[in-house]
């Protein structure tokens, strides 16, 4: 009431009849152009106001004019990009791809570089690379490209295939995916989409899942490129969700509920929740309730579940990995919103093969990504290579064995070293990845102290640690250290040099 | 209370107002101009009894509408197909959320459906609708029954699809000599192709299609390996220029007829929108600039930025090649109006004509003109019959597009055994020159072949001189002038003469009738058959009318 009363007063006075009227009319059109302007400028507004009518006025000089006119660059301007090339071709200041570069310049070598940067920041596994080879070196005059008189076979590689994989490349994945999770999980081929990698796979569930200005519960830490691969294109939009040291940073429901609810005061849809289990950068495993409890909260508000397992074969402690196939398989769950990411990248340590796949049990899902695998299709000669690998019993039991008992070698020798240095970890079992925390090393509890250790690491130490900050990591001081680029020799190498730069921060105090 | 004195005080004028508020708005007008014609009413009820009240409140209750109108008004576009099913879901998974504690035994709450289904995004269902196009159709078509001249004799014969089988041989030849060698590399060190490598190619590889390209366009230009980025096929590159180069609703200007796949690569996920630029038989397809100075400005009257042109050269469906003039003239366009020219040389290798191909490449070498604002899209399926290694190529002069579709590259990127396959094999000089001279030499045989076997059967071609099909001129044979009279003929063509063709209106083509025909899935001993199909839907095509 108190509000209305001043207007009636002006009602009821002098020229009351007229004001009474006008005032609520004013206000109205001036609110109006309030939510006009505020709804306008995202988009247009910032970039194009001040180049565009330039542009425009250019448009009406004479078509006839000749060309050496017209041409001299800049008469126009520059030839303008979209802004999202823009933004995405803007350099990139985090510090996981500023580490990454560095390596680039100057790599490590123990015996030709010993001075450069050894790579702890890229997951990468070349502990079994010598099985690959020796497999190649066997068997690829059989595989692939049959001397006698295997004309066919060739047509096949070159002429048109199906852009979402070959039907025998998604028979042989679903077999060895089912060997990966070791367990009676039994993966149906025709559920399967073969992309480019599992960077496409992942943007190709976001443009099915979510629309732009959608948004994706993601737990953090969580492996930094999911900030490209996820937002760059698609326009949706991550929402991290906190996970604390306190609870071995598995995620809590609770704080995914608090997200959600977050998210939708703020007038955001949140479309699914990203897991990555085995976790990238902490390298533990969810428990089997925990996925349960992830399942229920997704059902609870109609979202997704993107499950990221791409590290599910390289698991090398006690405890086993549950699928989220088998969580989904075991029950009669409503499958519908359960999408798994898988590629052979890690666990078959091929990354430069570029091999990845969905595995959805929607059959929207499956359609509308088989029709989007255009734009990341594999090449059919690397499909044929692979069909005759992964089909290669033998060989995989033996690989997978082999894999996990080096990663667990090179991983008990890492972390026997932090444990002289008085460094902890998080006690993960997969992984290529040791999840490491350096708090007792930096010298403020913050984020700039995080970094100012990263910068140290990098370059007086010369090893290159993915930072926390860069994981979205809220607790300051946590690296991970990716050690499977590391043969056995090089791994005190690297506590050594963690040593001197544990002691420069330590001595000023 | 003050206000009570203070409203009786002004009781005898509201009456009067009253009344004159009835009389001009039963139509008598007196002295009110029109504006006041919607206040009168509003007086009259602020004079009232409970005026003051009223008079505040239905402002703005007006006020409230309007604005719940407009929002609804404005979100309506993105919203128009969820607001039923998501309010209700929304509604449900509340419910459930609310009655159902979380704790209650999974196998309660498990049943489908209890929390709605999941949804998808809008932009999948969009994707999923489409595809209805007879293009589309017709390759499942084949796909399901396909021709073979032993095997299955009445199958549908492939005319859909722009794929040279022609030269596979000289292919296959080269991979059972040298594939295995090549793709481990000379090493034979497993980490040169399975650890991580730069996502937009190896350098290697660029460099050996840069000299593949030159040779194709006739050593008429040299190519700047750095400028490259390769990409899964030439489909993954258009649409890593779409982004680049324009926002979402954005458009492209695309003279039609156009490859129809053009409508799924550029607007699917980038959000770009096409504005064909139609172009007349009578010009022989050519682009004029002329239509599209037109469709610039009506797209700017209806408040659409035009960012760039996609052409195709040789073109497409068409198969003719743009002459030097008219690239000079396409180059003052965009320079004119600012926006970029996108060029798919993908056929710059498989010219049978006898004009000659020129790249926008070499008119942008020579001329003092804006290079930045020319793309190519070039890939190896066309021109190296290597449709199966997806191996597509951007080249461009601009610094910003090349840096972005480098890191866009992450999303398709292609596997290193295949680049370092292809590095030994466009290497080799003496195949690659070999193979782009027979492979014009068989071309050139076909097209000819199967021309002059469509001449016989009265049908016209478009005078073509690149790319792997002839654009006939059908428009004799259908009942009705129009659009759908060409699709009945299509679908005459698909089930009685089991051939699939693509009709000119899944390429946009304005003129009814017209039809593509790609015969470089076809051996020479298929011609025959093919016309023969023909005559015989022809004949029952004349027979009725």
């Amino acid at each position: 009431m108190r509000l209305i009363v001043p207007l009636q007063g002006v009602v009821q006075g002098r020229g009351g009849l007229l004001m009474g009227s006008l005032i609520p009319c004013a206000l109205f059109y001036f609110l109006q152009l309030y939510l006009k302007k505020r709804h306008r400028s995202p988009k247009p507004r910032s970039p194009s106001v001040s180049p565009s009518p330039s542009s425009s006025n250019l448009a009406e000089l004479p078509r006839s004019a000749s060309r050496s006119n017209l041409s001299s660059r800049g008469s126009i301007g520059p030839a303008r990009t979209s802004n999202r090339a823009t933004s995405i071709a803007k350099p990139n200041t985090s510090p996981y791809y500023v580490g990454l570069d560095r390596v680039l310049e100057d790599p490590y070598d123990r015996v030709h570089y010993p001075d450069g940067i050894i790579q702890l920041g890229l997951s990468e596994n070349r502990l079994c690379l010598d099985l690959i080879d020796e497999w190649m070196s066997e068997n690829l005059n059989n595989s692939v490209i049959r001397g006698d008189g295997g004309d066919l076979g060739i047509a096949g590689l070159a002429t048109y295939q199906p852009s979402d994989g070959l039907v025998e490349l998604k028979v042989a994945m679903a077999s060895f995916m089912s060997k990966v999770v070791s367990k009676e999980v039994s993966f149906n081929p025709s559920q399967i989409v073969i992309t480019s990698g599992a960077t496409p796979a992942i943007e190709i569930l976001c443009f099915c899942l979510a629309d732009q200005g959608n948004a994706i519960l993601v737990p953090t830490p969580y492996y930094p490129g999911f900030d490209r691969d996820m937002t760059w294109r698609t326009g949706v939009e991550l929402i991290p969700v906190h996970c604390r040291s306190t609870d071995n940073f598995i995620p809590s429901i609770t704080a995914l509920d608090q997200a959600f609810n977050q998210a939708k005061k703020r007038g955001l849809r949140v479309r699914g929740i990203l897991i990555s289990n085995p976790s990238n950068p902490v390298g533990n495993m969810l428990p089997r309730e925990t996925l349960y409890s992830l399942l229920d909260f997704a059902r609870e508000k109609n979202i997704h579940i993107l499950s990221d397992e791409i590290f599910a074969g390289s698991t090398h402690g006690n405890e086993e990995f549950v699928s989220m196939a088998e969580i989904v398989g075991e029950e009669e769950f409503d499958k519908d919103r359960v999408h798994i990411i898988y590629g052979l990248s890690k666990d078959l340590s091929i990354p430069g093969f570029r091999v990845g796949c969905i595995y959805s049990f929607n059959e929207t899902v499956l359609a509308s990504s088989k029709r989007m695998a255009r734009f990341s299709p594999v090449s059919a000669l690397t499909q044929r290579l692979l069909v005759s690998l992964l089909l290669d019993t033998r060989f995989i039991t033996k690989y997978l064995e082999t894999n996990r008992r080096r990663i667990r070698q090179v991983y008990d020798l890492f972390v026997a070293g932090l444990k002289e240095l008085g460094v902890k970890w998080t006690e993960g079992g997969a992984g290529l990845f040791c999840w490491v925390d350096m708090s007792g090393l930096i010298r403020s509890y913050s984020e700039k102290a995080e970094l100012e250790l990263f910068d140290r690491l990098l370059n007086i130490a010369k090893i290159n640690a993915t930072p926390g900050s860069a994981c979205h990591c809220i607790e300051p001081g946590w690296f991970r250290c990716c050690f499977t680029t590391l043969s056995l020799e090089d791994v005190p190498v690297v506590i050594e040099r963690i040593r001197r730069v544990a002691e420069i921060c330590k001595s000023p105090r | 209370m003050t206000r009570t004195p203070f409203f009786r005080a002004r009781l005898p004028d509201p009456d009067e107002d009253s009344r004159a508020a009835v009389t001009t708005s039963s139509g008598a007008g007196g002295g009110w101009g029109t504006a006041m014609r919607v206040i009168v009413p509003l007086q009259g009820v602020v004079q009232g009894r409970g005026g003051l009240v009223l008079g505040s409140l239905i402002p703005c209750a007006l006020c409230y509408f309007l604005q719940l109108y407009l929002k609804r008004h404005r979100s309506g576009p993105a919203r128009t197909p969820p607001p039923s099913p998501s309010s209700s879901a929304d509604h449900l998974s509340e419910v459930t959320g609310a009655v159902l504690q979380r704790s209650s035994s999974r196998a309660h709450l498990s049943p489908r459906g209890s929390g709605g289904p999941a949804h998808v995004s809008s932009r999948a269902a969009l994707i999923l609708r489409g595809g209805d196009s007879p293009y589309f159709v017709g390759l499942k078509r084949v796909e399901e029954d396909p021709y073979d001249a032993v095997a299955n004799p009445n199958g549908i014969i492939q005319l859909g699809l722009a794929e040279n089988k022609l030269c596979l041989d000289l292919v296959c030849e080269w991979l059972v000599a040298n594939g295995n060698k090549a793709m481990l590399g000379d090493e034979a060190s497993i980490s040169r192709i399975a650890t991580y490598k730069p996502l937009d190619g190896l350098m290697e590889l660029k460099m050996a299609v840069t000299d593949f390209m030159s040779q194709a366009t006739e050593r008429s230009v040299s190519f700047d390996p750095s400028q490259i980025v390769l990409t899964t096929g030439s489909t993954a590159a258009i649409e890593t220029l779409s982004f680049c180069i324009a926002d979402g609703g954005n458009a492209f200007l695309v003279p039609t007829p156009y490859y129809p796949g053009f409508d799924r690569d550029i607007k699917w996920r980038s959000g770009v929108e096409i504005i064909p630029v139609p172009c007349r038989s009578s010009d022989n397809f050519a682009l004029s600039i002329n239509a599209l100075d037109r469709a610039f400005y009506q797209a700017k009257k209806r408040g659409v930025k035009v960012r760039g042109i996609i052409i195709s050269n040789p073109s497409n469906p068409v198969g003719t090649v743009l002459s030097r003039e008219t690239l000079y003239s396409l180059i003052d366009f965009v320079t004119e109006k600012n926006i970029h020219l996108i060029c798919n040389e993908i056929f710059a290798g498989s010219t049978q004509g006898a004009e000659e191909f020129v790249s926008v490449a070499e008119i942008v070498d020579s001329e003092d003109c804006d290079r930045t604002r020319v793309h190519i899209v070039y890939g190896l399926s066309k021109d190296l019959c290597l449709t199966g290694f997806n191996v597509g190529v951007i080249y461009s002069l601009n610094e910003n597009v090349v840096a972005a579709a480098k890191k866009l590259s992450r999303f398709s990127s292609v596997s290193t055994p295949t680049q370092r396959l292809l590095i030994s094999m466009l290497s080799d000089a003496r195949f690659t020159q070999n193979f782009i001279r027979v492979n014009r030499e068989r071309l050139r045989k076909m097209y000819v072949e199967f021309v002059a076997g469509l001449k016989k059967l009265g049908i016209e071609c478009t005078k073509g001189n690149g790319g792997f099909s002839c654009w006939a001129d059908m428009s004799g044979l259908i009942r009705s002038y129009n659009e759908k009279g060409e699709i009945e003929l299509w679908d005459k063509l698909l089930n009685m003469g089991k051939i699939n063709v693509t009709p000119g209106s899944s390429c946009q083509c304005i003129e009814p009738g017209w039809f593509r025909f790609c015969f470089a899935t076809l051996s020479e001993n298929d011609v025959p058959v093919v016309m023969e199909r023909i005559r015989n839907v022809s004949e029952t095509c004349k027979s009725r009318s």
